[in-house]
């Protein structure tokens, strides 16, 4: 499965794809892109990744998830330009209780912006361009996805 | 067992995002003497023009999964130097 996708993204596809009839509770998780960022007006912005990492690293994401809280997780993030209010992440966890699919949801998403190699070049109203990082970037000395913490 | 200085350690170096940027580059070949480290794949970058823009412990990869700055290369590796991420 990919998890990058340059076409919008479907989350009631995702929810399809991991209901099952024993699974009574489904959490699921829609990012959309926002009109500001650190007081500035956002006009657009563009998704880039190290796409095999990426790939990668989702594929561990889910599969953590999984082994973690008895769910079936289906993950995708979104490629490319965007415009305001474009979904840039959907996630759906499917389990038998709410409380491991919203556990499991929840951990995925936090993982995502931790963990998976993306990045993103935002458009200001006042014709600028900024590549933006995540408040609380991870530093070289704390490598994440090998000691399974 | 043969000296360590006669042997080459060839890698390629993956540059994304702002650092790409800044030094122009996307991918850098970079031969580098037995049991270097990804710390010393980075000096060589943050050698080069623009270089000195990349922070000096940035988040790194080697192929396809984090690594620390003390891990070891091997030939062929695929090393990945990672900026503030902002997916999700």
């Amino acid at each position: 499965m990919a998890f990058l996708s340059g076409a919008p993204l479907d989350l009631e596809r995702l929810i399809a794809g991991v209901e099952a009839p024993d699974r009574g509770a489904v959490a699921s998780f829609l990012g959309r892109v926002r009109d500001h960022h650190a007081g500035r007006r956002v006009l657009r912005l563009e998704y880039s990744a190290y796409t095999p990492m990426a790939e990668a690293e989702c594929a561990r994401i889910v599969s953590e998830a999984e082994s973690r809280w008895p769910v079936r997780v289906a993950l995708e993030h979104r490629i490319g330009a965007l415009d305001i209010g474009d979904a840039a992440v959907a996630i759906a966890a499917a389990g038998a209780h709410r409380d491991e699919a919203f556990d499991a949801c929840r951990f995925v998403i936090e993982e995502v912006k931790r963990r998976v190699p993306i990045w993103k070049k935002e458009s200001y109203a006042d014709g600028s361009v900024k590549w933006v990082g995540a408040g609380g970037a991870l530093v070289g000395d704390e490598p994440v996805g090998s000691a399974g913490s | 067992m043969p000296s360590p200085t006669t042997q080459i350690v060839n890698v390629r170096v993956l540059l994304f995002a702002s650092f790409a940027e800044r030094l122009g580059l996307e991918a850098v070949r970079v031969s580098l003497p037995a049991l270097a480290t990804v710390a010393d794949a980075l000096d060589h970058v943050r050698s080069l023009p623009g270089g000195e823009r990349i922070p000096p412990r940035p988040l790194c990869a080697v192929n396809l999964t984090h690594a620390a700055l003390d891990t070891p290369l091997s030939e062929g590796d695929e090393v990945a130097l990672l900026p503030p991420l902002a997916g999700g």
